[in-house]
């Protein structure tokens, strides 16, 4: 959201800003950090509340689960190595390394939405319980949040094809999509560990 | 109606004198009984401890806006001051001390006029029970101890308290009689607590402080507070009825309607209470006095499902 | 393929609403007439509608802020003139079907569409200006947030002609505004209005944040930024960290009311409490939000026509920051009476009350900022003075609802609403009236008219009183909020005096709705110009600059010294400006037509998904996506403006600023 060049003061000035860009990206990923705060505390009050239906013990496997975080902790690594190649300006390592994060982070939502489907096919979906309806909620709008990140991947290989150097401008909107990209490994490391393991102990 | 509340003005000088709105025929100003009583002193004190800070604010904006008025040429000048050590001790210090004040009132006053906290007299009086049903759009009132029911009417008896449970089989209402005091939420699937006592025979409003929808307005009903002897009378009337409410009337009942008249039920099945709480709650309910979970039987939630 | 939408949900069987609908429609195809009779729509388009300069953004946020008071007031109006009808039996002409919308929309579009487009017009005026930059950080942005807020308010508005707005309140507290109690479509044009216009108040915030940590003038440490701008500042903290949980709360009723999932529901082990927590953990730092900005603005106002500099500057600065922070640790005063335990009650009750000791000193802080000086009668020090007297009422009965003793009776009744309104338009609306009168000259370039200022305080200020005591009374009468009939004579008494208030306050709408024309009006009387850029002897860089100012705000940027920069500079004959150069070429941002494509693709998605038009809601949301890449993968967003240019825009000023001198 945030790709916008700002208002320099007049080059010549002694004083310079530099571009608030990457800044403000990072301020909007706090204010977003807050929704999954509260996402997290509506599945405190209502993980218990299972109207009957099952619990967070008797859903979770996990073997999917393993899978989707090696996925998305890979994902991670690998756009740290775009990163470095992006400042090596190596384009084309970039978009490799792009590539390779945004399959890994498909393979991510793939099994997410699997693992979705099967709950749902048994009966458990979002509208069974209120435990159902704050877990479906908190891990989708993870999973969302991750669509958009591949949908932003895609859009930067598409920029950055046939180019021969890495503005500042697509820099910086590469190291927004690294902090977001960041971002939701951590918001997932919370979720597995609070959603997942929390229930399944 | 006028003269009569005049007359119970007059008695009530004394105690409404404290407050600047004295005299005036107002519900929770002129309570009728303890809980409001402790309410309306409460209300006064912390009235006339902000006063303190509220009235020199006031009269100060104005005075210094006209003294220093730019056609008052007489009038002190100091374009650059902007600090004064003094004059900010006391603009932190005065509203602190007063809200601290207010505080401490806040603190106790939070636990003896606690809605849950049982009232003094039920030391000496046995208390009437009484189950409190918000629906759409009308108020349901159990008298388990009598085994009786009534819409929209409720009848107690003078200088007995009266210990309310309270809930909602559709939205959020608030069960308050400004004659006597404190409200507390109808919530459905949950049961709230509230204990309020008469100490003047009277014909109270009641009704909903919590919008619940279209028939709102009218969710209103009558609270007799009345002598003992009439109160056993009344519920001979009630038991006089032949009306019954049990999971197959309910139902109907239930079914939302405006401005509903005052009906009476001559019979309550037991227990039917604990069935409306539970049907939010997989068919369970907590036992006000242990706090424990128990499961209502299978037939009567079934019974009250089939409406749904 | 229409969804849920079908001809019977225009409303043709209420004549009020046909009426209104005709009423708006011709005004509307007269403005839309007279804008291409006049052949302008080129001109807003280019100028205004793609524009991503702050000052022009902020003169659309006060626009829109202004339509929601006439759309708000007349909702207000209309309550009134009801309950001065409906008792002992009369119905009142406006049945509770209608009634329930119009109390819902009421709170919903002044709050959201009036307040808070009001207070973000402001921000984007004065605080870039106040703080030497040249814009805000993410122009664009800025633009998009106003489309948003824009289109959120549209949509409020089409409820009015196809289906129906929300019953339930301006909160919409479920479960009452869960499927199974407000199955209509009501409920949906809440949420997604709301939804939509919090996408542009958290930008808002954000951008605003960054503005302010990033772009203020060389020599402009924390504690030299004018109060106004602290204020937006602490304001955007509290939207960064309060609107995500709003966003939260409502779109968790929407999972219910869309999905049937089961957070708030009566069944499915849901739990309305936790969406009155949700909300209000939002709402009440909202009031802050709103308040706070508009402290600022007193700050500001109070010092210029006192000749002065602000009392304890340093305190205020710590008042506003506390504030802000306690704001975040009262929530549950909103809901006492769920029977929480007395413990629980007193911590927020006590918390409530601290929140008066900061603001009681900014009160006091004023009023020494007037000892000793030299008060001037402007227009806009009557709005100050009202609202010292008025805001301390206001205060005084929070803090008795903040005692959970006394909120047991006052909960959700009359007294609640004469409270809040008390501190809203006590506060809040007169903060920002003054803040309008003040920067107006800055903004256009000529002054407003004192004499119709004037008389619309005094109208608002006796029709406040009018309106809002008798709510009071009634609160003690034990009458509830939300209700449509009754039938106690006693309260119709009172009912009618406020109604009376309710078309005072119409008066006073009308006469500042004369002083605008009047200004416009007269704007050419060389008494009303503002030649120099600083009509009111001002403290604050904004006042530096020419009124209006260039787009680029400052040619050279200025240098603070000293708290209050520009009078330090006054006073040590420095100029400011810099005038004479030497002027670099300055890096402007182009402006965009992305936001209002956004904005556009929104309207569509939002009323799209109220009813159920789900291949229309993806294709807007579609249009959104495809709007941001195109944005994203454009490369012509910036331009320069030649030194040259620069230099004859200052040069041109500094010749007025002498021959205004040599007068």
């Amino acid at each position: 959201m945030a790709h916008d060049t700002t208002v320099q003061t007049a080059g010549h000035d002694e004083h310079h800003h530099e571009s608030p860009v990457v800044f403000g990206f990072w301020v909007y990923l706090m204010t977003d950090c807050i929704i999954f705060g509260s996402l997290f505390a509506v599945f405190a009050v209502l993980h218990n509340q299972v109207n009957g239906g099952p619990s967070g013990r008797d859903l979770f496997e996990y073997k999917g689960l393993a899978e989707e975080t090696a996925l998305l902790l890979i994902s991670s690594i690998t756009y740290g190595f775009g990163m470095i190649a992006a400042h090596k300006n190596e384009i084309s390592k970039v978009i490799m390394w792009l590539g390779v994060t945004f399959l890994l982070g498909l393979g991510f939502v793939g099994l997410e939405l699997s693992e979705f489907a099967h709950m749902i096919h048994e009966g458990n979906g979002p509208d069974r319980s209120a435990f159902l309806s704050s877990f479906f909620t908190l891990v989708s709008t993870h999973g969302l949040h991750v669509t958009c990140g591949l949908i932003w991947i895609v859009t930067l290989i598409v920029q950055l094809m046939g180019t021969t150097e890495i503005p500042e401008r697509m820099m910086s909107k590469l190291t927004c999509l690294s902090l977001f990209w960041h971002f939701l490994d951590i918001v997932w490391i919370c979720v597995f560990t609070y959603v997942y393991l929390a229930s399944m102990i | 109606m006028k003269n009569k509340l005049l007359a119970r003005m007059a008695r009530l000088g004394g105690l409404s004198s404290a407050l600047l709105l004295a005299g005036c025929e107002m519900d929770v100003l002129d309570p009728k009984g303890p809980v409001g009583d402790g309410v309306k002193s409460l209300i006064a004190t912390s009235t006339i401890a902000m006063l303190i800070v509220v009235v020199p604010t006031i009269i100060l904006s104005l005075a210094f806006a006209w003294h220093y008025r730019q056609s008052n040429t007489s009038a002190e000048y100091l374009p650059k001051w902007s600090h004064s050590n003094k004059v900010e001790l006391i603009i932190w210090g005065v509203p602190s001390l007063i809200i601290l004040f207010l505080a401490v009132i806040t603190y106790q006053t939070s636990h003896s006029l606690d809605p849950y906290k049982p009232l003094e007299a039920e030391a000496t009086t046995k208390p009437l029970h009484v189950e409190v049903v918000a629906l759409d759009w009308k108020w349901l009132f159990i008298y388990p101890e009598q085994g009786i029911a009534t819409v929209n009417q409720l009848a107690i008896p003078v200088n007995t308290p009266v210990d309310f449970v309270i809930t909602s089989d559709s939205v959020m209402n608030s069960f308050f009689i400004p004659r006597l005091g404190s409200m507390i939420y109808a919530m459905a699937g949950m049961q709230t607590q509230l204990h309020l006592l008469a100490s003047e025979p009277g014909d109270y409003l009641g009704e909903s402080a919590n919008y619940s929808g279209r028939g709102f307005s009218d969710m209103k009903f009558r609270t007799l507070a009345v002598s003992g002897d009439e109160f056993n009378a009344w519920v001979d009337k009630v038991k006089s009825s032949s009306e019954q409410l049990d999971g197959q009337t309910y139902p109907k009942l239930a079914a939302p309607s405006e401005a509903n008249p005052v009906e009476y039920f001559a019979h309550v099945e037991p227990g039917l209470f604990n069935t409306i709480v539970a049907k939010y709650n997989n068919g369970m309910v907590m036992d006000k006095s242990t706090g424990k979970m128990l499961q209502v039987q299978q037939s009567a939630m079934s019974d009250m499902n089939m409406k749904e | 393929m229409l969804g849920r939408l079908s001809f019977s949900a225009i409303p043709l069987d209420v004549p009020i609403l046909v009426g209104t609908f005709l009423g708006v429609a011709i005004i509307g195809l007269a403005v839309l007439g007279l804008i291409t009779y006049y052949g302008k729509w080129g001109y807003l388009w280019k100028e205004w509608f793609t524009t991503v300069d702050h000052k022009r953004l902020a003169v659309m946020y006060v626009v829109l802020a202004l339509v929601a008071l006439f759309r708000g007031f007349a909702d207000a109006i209309m309550m009134r003139t009801q309950l001065a009808m409906a008792y002992a039996g009369n119905p009142g002409y406006l049945p509770p079907h209608h009634y329930d919308q119009i109390f819902s929309a009421h709170g919903t579009i002044m709050i959201f569409f009036l307040a808070m487009a009001f207070m973000t017009g402001l921000f984007n005026f004065v605080v870039p200006l106040q703080i030497g930059a040249r814009d805000v950080a993410f122009p664009f942005l800025n633009n998009l947030s106003f489309w948003m807020t824009a289109i959120a308010f549209i949509l409020v508005n089409v409820s009015l002609f196809i289906g129906e707005f929300s019953q339930c309140g301006w909160l919409a507290y479920p479960p009452l505004s869960e499927t199974q109690f407000s199955p209509g479509v009501g409920v949906d044009y809440y949420i997604w209005a709301i939804q939509l216009s919090g996408v542009g108040t958290l930008l808002t915030g954000v951008n605003f944040f960054v503005t302010i940590v990033k772009m203020r003038a060389p020599g402009m440490t924390w504690m030299r930024m004018p109060v106004f701008t602290w204020t937006a500042f602490c304001a955007s903290i509290l939207i960064m960290v309060s609107f995500p949980v709003l966003t939260v709360a409502v779109a968790l009723l929407g999972l219910d009311r869309y999905f049937g999932m089961h957070f708030f529901t009566n069944d499915g082990g849901g739990n309305q409490m936790l969406y009155l927590s949700l909300i209000w953990a939002w709402g009440h730092p909202e009031v802050y939000i709103l308040v706070i900005p508009a402290f600022g603005v007193f700050s500001e106002v109070v010092p210029a026509f006192s000749g002065k500099p602000l009392f304890g500057y340093g305190t205020m600065v710590y008042a506003t920051c506390s504030i802000m922070v306690l704001s975040f640790i009262v929530w549950v005063h909103h809901f006492f009476t769920m029977g929480a335990g007395p413990d629980v009650n007193a911590f927020f009750g006590i918390a409530t009350m601290i929140i008066s000791i900061p603001t009681g000193v900014k009160l006091f802080n004023w009023m020494f900022t007037m000892y000793k000086g030299r008060v001037q009668f402007h227009a806009c020090m009557y709005w100050a003075v009202g609202f010292m007297v008025t805001f301390t009422i206001g205060g005084m009965t929070g803090v008795m609802m903040a005692i959970p003793g006394a909120d047991f009776v006052l909960h959700n009744s009359l007294f609640l609403i004469a409270h809040f309104h008390n501190v809203i338009i006590g506060g809040v609306y007169f903060g920002y009236i003054c803040g309008m009168n003040f920067w107006f000259p800055k903004v256009m370039g000529f002054k407003m008219n004192e004499t119709w200022g004037i008389r619309a305080f005094w109208f608002w200020f006796v029709g406040f009183y009018f309106a809002f005591v008798p709510l009071y009374v009634l609160g003690f009468d034990g009458m509830t909020r939300r209700m449509n009939h009754y039938d106690n004579p006693q309260w119709h008494v009172l009912m009618l005096i406020a109604e009376v208030g309710a078309v005072l306050i119409l008066l006073g709408i009308v006469c500042q709705l004369t002083q605008l024309y009047v200004t416009i009006r007269d704007r050419n009387l060389p008494a009303n110009r503002d030649v120099t850029g600083d009509p009111w002897n001002g403290r604050a860089l904004e006042w530096s600059t020419s009124s209006p100012p260039p787009p680029y705000n400052f040619a050279i940027v200025p240098h603070v010294h000293e708290l209050d920069a520009f009078m330090h500079d006054k006073e040590n004959g420095i100029d400011t400006r810099g005038a004479g150069g030497p002027y670099a070429p300055i890096h402007m941002p182009k402006n965009t037509a992305a936001g209002f494509l956004v904005g556009a693709f929104s309207f569509i998605f939002g009323f799209a998904a109220v009813w159920y038009i789900w291949w229309l809601a993806a294709l807007g949301l579609i249009g959104v996506i495809g709007t941001i890449i195109a944005r994203s993968a454009n490369k012509d967003i910036d331009y320069y403006i030649p030194a040259e240019e620069v230099a004859r825009i200052e040069n041109e000023h500094s010749r007025k600023l002498m021959a205004q001198a040599a007068e």
